[in-house]
Parts: C-alpha cells; sequence; structure tokens
C-alpha cells in the first residue's frame, strides 16, 4: 500500500493547491455580483450520467447565471472511469454517492464548505444525519450521509455526518424498482421475486452494471426466500456466490431476453417488447409512457433499492471558476432545477424550493402522492398522466420510506465483480 | 558501384539506417512502446480506484485458472469459426462473380465499389440496424408471420449467438471480398484456358486451379476476419443482448471498472491466442510471395 500512496502523491498536492485557493477565495463570498462580468466569461465542465446531464439545465444555466455549462452525459461506468483518472478533463462531476466511495479517495475532488451552500440547512434528512425523518431506520448499503462528508477541507477520510465539508452537494434521488408492462402481464406484479419468475421466460432483464445489478439480485433471492443476507449493501463472499448461482441457473434456463447497460437500452427493450418486467429506472419509465406504451414503476412489498446523485467539484478549481461553480450549485439548490427533476420523476434533494417551481397539481402528484387534478405533463410538455392519476408507489415519504438498500461498494467488490463477469459470461 | 567499396559501404550504412529510422519510430512509437505499456501494467495491482505499481502475478493467476477464461475462449473461437465459415463462402462467391463473369474492367470496378457503399457508414450503426429488423415484433417476424410461415415470432433472431455471427459476417465479409478478388483479378487467365484444353470440367478448374491460386488472398482475408472478430467487444454486447461475453467484452468491462492491471492481462494473453493463430495459418500460406 506505501506504493499507492507514493502514486497519489501528485493528486494530492492538487487537492491542497485547490483548497488553498479556496480559503482565499472564501473572502469574497457575500458579493458574487463582484464577480458578475467577468463570470459570463466562465465555462464549467461537468459530466455524469444522462439522468441529471441535460441541455435544458445549460440553457437555464446561461439565462440565470451568465456562464456556460458544457454537459457531457456517459453510461454509470464511464463516470467513474473519469472522475477517477480523468481529473483535468471535468470542474464538476456529477456522481453517484457510491461512486463517490470509490473515487474520493483517488483525490481528484474537493470538499465544499457548508458555510457556502445558502439552502444547506433545508437539504434533505437523508443526506445529513441519514434519517428522512427522525423516525426512520438507516437502509443497508452506501447510504448517502455515510460518504457524504469529509474530516476538512483536505481529508480523504469520510466523517460523522454534518462535519461542514461535504463530497458531493446531493441534488437527485430516487427510490428504484421494477418495471413491467402492465398490458403484457395482465396480473398484480408485487414481489421483487417474480424476476425470476419462470412465467416470464425470456422477457425478463436485468441491468449489466455490476455494483447495482448485484443489488437487484439481492432483492429478488431475498424476496424468493432463497438466501437471508446479513447486509445487502456488503455482501460476503458466500452471499455474492450464492446470489450469482441462483442468477445463473436463470441465465441458462433462458429468463432473460438480454441485459442493458444504459438508459436508452432499456427503454427500447421495455417500448419493443422485447422485455415485459425489468430492472428500470424512473425516467425510462417515463419515456416509455411517453411513446403512449403502458409502463409501471411497480411498487414492490420488499421495498425499494434507492440510489442519489450530488455535484463535486473538482481538485482543479480555484478562483473565479470555483466562485462560479459554487454559485452552480446554490442555484441548483434553489429550485428550478429541482422542479425540473420532480416532474420527471426524481426527488430534490431540496424539496422544499422545487415546490415553488412546480402548479400545485404537479406537487401533489409527485410529491405527495395525490391523485392528478389535470394532465400531468412532463417538462418537455408530453402528456405524462390524465387527471385522476396517482403515482406509482405514492408520496415521497412513502416512497423514500421505503428504501431497504442503497446501491454500494463491498468490501468484497473485487470478488464480486469477478463472479458477475463469471454470470455475464455463463 | 565502380567506386571506392569501402567508402560506399559506409555510406550506405548510414543511409540505410536513416531510411529505416521513421519506421522505427513509428512502429517504437506506436506498437512497441504500448504494448510494452500493456505488458508491464498486467503486473500492476489495483484497488477500486487506482492501480499502482508491483510485481504481482495475482492477475494472471486469476485469468489462467479461472472457468470464465475457458467460457468466453470457446464463445471467442466459436464466433470466429462461425463468422470465417460464412464470410469465406459470401467473399469468395462474390469476388469470383466479379472477377470472372463480369467481363469488362470498368463494371467491375463499377461493382466493386457498390459492394463498399454499406461500409461508409459506422459499424456500429449499421449493427444496430439489425436490432429493430430481427426483434420480436421486427420486421422479420412479422413478416414471416403474415406470410404464414411461422405462427409464433422466433425468439433467436435477436439476442442471441445467431445475431452475432449474423451482424459479424454483414460488418467484416468485405474483408474477405477485397484480398480475394485481388489475387483472382492477378491469376493468369491462360492457366484456365489451358486447363480446359485439357480437359478439365468447371468443377476441376475451380478445384484444381483457381482455389489453389486464391489461397493467398483467402488467408489474408482470414487473418482479417479472425483478428477482427477476436478483439470485437461491442457487436457481441449488442447483438446478445449482453448476454454473451467474449474475450474483449471482459476486456471492455474490466476497463469500465478502473481494473486496467486485469485487463492488461487479459489483453496480454489475448495477444498470445492471436499470434498463435495467425502464425498457423501463415504456414498454409506464403504472404511474402503475394504482396
Amino acid at each position: 500500500m506505501s506504493k499507492a500512496k507514493k502514486m497519489t502523491g501528485i493528486s494530492r498536492r492538487s487537492v491542497l493547491k485547490g483548497t488553498a485557493a479556496l480559503g482565499a477565495a472564501t473572502a469574497v463570498t457575500g458579493f458574487p455580483t463582484v464577480w458578475a462580468q467577468n463570470i459570463k466569461n466562465v465555462t464549467l465542465r461537468q459530466f455524469g450520467t444522462g439522468v441529471s446531464n441535460l441541455n435544458d439545465v445549460a440553457t437555464q444555466v446561461k439565462k440565470d447565471l451568465g456562464f456556460t455549462l458544457e454537459m457531457t452525459a456517459l453510461d454509470t461506468d464511464s463516470v467513474t472511469q473519469r472522475a477517477a483518472t480523468q481529473p483535468k478533463s471535468f470542474d464538476i462531476a456529477d456522481i453517484e454517492y457510491f461512486i463517490c466511495k470509490k473515487v474520493w479517495a483517488a483525490g481528484n475532488l474537493q470538499p465544499m464548505d457548508t458555510n457556502k451552500i445558502t439552502n444547506y440547512d433545508k437539504i434533505a434528512g437523508t443526506f445529513r444525519s441519514g434519517k428522512l425523518t427522525p423516525t426512520s431506520t438507516i437502509a443497508q448499503g452506501t447510504a448517502p450521509h455515510t460518504v457524504g462528508f469529509v474530516e476538512g477541507p483536505n481529508s480523504r477520510t469520510f466523517s460523522a455526518p454534518e462535519s461542514g465539508w461535504m463530497t458531493l452537494i446531493p441534488t437527485i434521488y430516487n427510490a428504484d424498482t421494477l418495471g413491467i408492462r402492465p398490458d403484457l402481464i395482465k396480473r398484480p406484479i408485487s414481489s421483487w421475486a417474480e424476476l425470476l419468475n419462470p412465467e416470464f421466460k425470456g422477457k425478463a432483464s436485468i441491468l449489466d452494471i455490476s455494483s447495482i445489478g448485484i443489488m437487484d439480485a439481492a432483492m429478488v433471492c431475498e424476496a424468493m426466500g432463497e438466501i437471508t443476507y446479513g447486509d445487502k449493501g456488503n455482501m460476503t463472499k458466500e452471499e455474492i456466490d450464492k446470489t450469482m448461482a441462483v442468477f445463473t441457473a436463470a441465465k441458462k434456463d433462458g429468463q432473460f431476453r438480454a441485459f442493458w447497460k444504459s438508459f436508452d437500452e432499456s427503454v427500447n427493450l421495455m417500448a419493443s417488447g422485447e422485455v415485459v418486467i425489468q430492472s428500470m429506472w424512473s425516467p425510462a419509465i417515463a419515456a416509455v409512457k411517453s411513446k403512449g406504451i403502458p409502463c409501471v414503476y411497480q411498487p414492490l412489498k420488499e421495498g425499494y433499492r434507492s440510489w442519489g446523485g450530488g455535484l463535486g467539484l473538482s481538485a482543479n478549481l480555484s478562483g473565479i471558476e470555483l466562485e462560479a461553480a459554487y454559485e452552480y450549485i446554490n442555484w441548483y439548490l434553489s429550485g428550478w432545477v429541482g422542479g425540473y427533476l420532480m416532474r420527471q420523476g426524481y426527488y430534490s434533494a431540496v424539496p422544499e424550493t422545487s415546490k415553488a417551481f412546480m402548479s400545485a397539481d404537479e406537487w401533489g402528484y409527485w410529491y405527495e402522492g395525490k391523485p392528478a387534478q389535470d394532465e400531468i405533463k412532463s417538462p418537455q410538455g408530453n402528456v405524462m398522466e390524465k387527471a385522476g392519476a396517482v403515482r406509482d408507489g405514492g408520496s415521497f415519504l412513502e416512497r423514500m420510506g421505503s428504501v431497504v438498500c442503497w446501491n454500494s461498494v463491498m468490501d468484497e467488490n473485487k470478488h464480486m465483480v469477478r463472479k458477475w463477469n463469471e454470470f455475464i459470461a455463463a | 558501384m565502380l567506386r571506392n567499396p569501402k567508402r560506399k559501404h559506409s555510406r550506405s550504412d548510414l543511409s540505410n539506417w536513416l531510411l529505416v529510422s521513421p519506421l522505427m519510430l513509428v512502429l517504437g512509437l506506436f506498437l512497441i512502446l504500448p504494448i510494452t505499456t500493456i505488458v508491464i501494467v498486467s503486473f500492476w495491482n489495483y484497488n477500486e480506484y487506482a492501480f499502482f505499481p508491483d510485481f504481482t502475478f495475482d492477475n494472471y493467476a486469476y485469468l489462467l485458472t479461472a472457468q470464465v477464461t475457458v467460457d468466453t475462449y470457446l464463445k471467442t473461437i466459436k464466433f470466429v469459426v462461425l463468422t470465417w465459415i460464412f464470410c469465406v463462402m459470401v467473399g469468395f462467391t462474390v469476388a469470383y462473380f466479379l472477377a470472372f463473369h463480369v467481363r469488362s474492367l470498368p463494371m467491375q470496378i463499377t461493382l466493386f465499389l457498390i459492394c463498399t457503399v454499406p461500409f461508409w457508414t459506422s459499424n456500429i450503426i449499421r449493427m444496430i440496424s439489425w436490432i429493430p429488423f430481427l426483434g420480436r415484433n421486427g420486421i422479420a417476424n412479422s413478416t414471416l408471420i403474415s406470410v404464414g410461415v411461422i405462427d409464433e415470432p422466433l425468439e433467436w433472431l435477436l439476442f442471441s449467438d445467431f445475431a452475432v455471427v449474423l451482424a459479424f459476417v454483414h460488418l467484416y465479409a468485405l474483408f474477405m471480398v477485397v484480398p480475394v478478388f485481388n489475387t483472382m483479378m492477378r491469376i493468369d487467365r491462360t492457366l484456365i484456358e489451358a486447363a480446359r484444353d485439357a480437359g478439365a470440367s468447371g468443377w476441376q478448374i475451380m478445384m484444381n486451379v483457381i482455389i489453389p491460386l486464391t489461397k493467398p488472398g483467402i488467408m489474408i482475408g482470414s487473418i482479417f476476419v479472425v483478428t477482427l472478430v477476436m478483439g470485437d467487444f461491442i457487436t457481441v454486447r449488442f447483438m446478445s443482448g449482453g448476454q454473451s461475453a467474449s474475450v474483449g467484452r471482459v476486456i471492455s468491462n474490466e476497463i469500465a471498472l478502473l481494473q486496467y492491471p486485469a485487463a492488461a492481462a487479459s489483453a496480454v494473453v489475448l495477444l498470445i491466442a492471436v499470434l498463435f493463430m495467425i502464425s498457423i495459418m501463415m504456414r498454409f500460406v506464403d504472404i511474402r510471395k503475394e504482396l
């Protein structure tokens, strides 16, 4: 391991450099207008998965803040790769919390001073104390608050929550479940175990991103009663082996039609009817529905698998770029983006501020789980639901309150990845 | 030539070195250096977010003992063999038609260019366009159902080994057509006339004159097809719906998961396997004579 330290020495130096600049820049935080003219020339390069790297956001940034935001959308694995290995290629990393656990130690990101985040106090409890409501229990896996803070500006060690130095500013999160085609299944689905039901032989799919796929697989195996896990978010070698054995057997029996790796693939599989039940992400459901094809994000009795994303700052940012980045983050939490994303079915990290950017009906439908009064439209203006519809799974508290595990990185990650590869090759 | 032989010798020595140095430089920079790097990295160690210098045989130890390696190599070789058989059949037929049936040179060139038209688009696009065609509710299935050949859609058309091989043949057949056509054009036509005068049938001419003389072309095409299929990962992923693994896919997965040393080790083993296959193929034909 001493060799590992040696290698990462260079990036640590750049972290120090970045944080020194951060200290110098704090003096002018209160007066963003001082920078107003110069900031127009700033270009921030952001990358992340397709879920939140939306051109509409870049357009709105130009309008509201005046500077340019360049977006690059990549698949989950490429996002990890870039965050860990190409620090010079980005200013803002839009990554998931479980990826943060992987890449933070590489030293390519700098923590953020929570004093400079205007709406810090309004950020949902899940990302600060870990508890959605004071009485909630914390789900298994890499819960965001466990990797959400570090000890200080130069630290590489995750710390107890609310240290004042945040690794990622939470932006969006959601509770994931299985997507189904109710018109082709024609009966109620209520358990994760249905994914491996022989009834759907050749019509099921699971996502081929090992760290997320293994969690879906674990949800299924647990629901089938095949395996009882100590902690699904941090499985033992035996648990991993058993889980993959169940799925390999199903694969050999022809249970799966395909595996998908990117958002669009999951949409195509579902919309074309190649697959009727599969792991899916919320906006993919919306995309299928907007084609006029019925698709349900089915709440299941065992609960949800959840994930959260956030914006991290490159260690290379300093001076005016860093100021612009803080302004961007404060703007991100101020409501416009939140409202936009909530109308796609995600949740915003600061729900309160998004409310102002949504109609009462939209807020009622998406957040409170109330029946829609009128047509519910996507941010692009496509009709997604007719009046009277109720969101699958209900309100924010019902859905996020039923989360049983978070996307995670396990101690046995290397073993898990090998087993996953064997499953794919089987 | 008549000048002082000693001086000439030393001068030509220098100019020889100068003459080969650009090639040495290019090969060194773009072939030797990257491969050396890959070999070195394959002995390094890694964790979730970084890889670091070490000298470990772990990567190879796992690779050479894992069942998954055997499975992926068998699968990849299956793809190679099937693709090769169909590419030879298609390539030879097309080249034969162009070289011997089409009489005028302008016509031959025109038809040959038409063969290359599909290759003006990206191979990813050519591959992906098969997906809506072969799908459960795709054009192929709906046509077959409406004609009454089948009642239920054929599931194995898409996301299967069939689909992978189909896409491979579509993508790489031209790599067989070109060298085979090239060698066929160089066959002296008088040999065929001579064979005919000697009383050979069409079949005998084909077996005893054309095929032996076309062998170098077939072998060059085969080398293209074999190396392309051995190293492919994207076609296998898309056409099998992510359900088949080739050696290339394993490497691409390892890269995606930041396991560069493991990927490097897999790449070294793949390189050795491909070199071994090519050295066997080279035994069948003298490439130098052909070039």
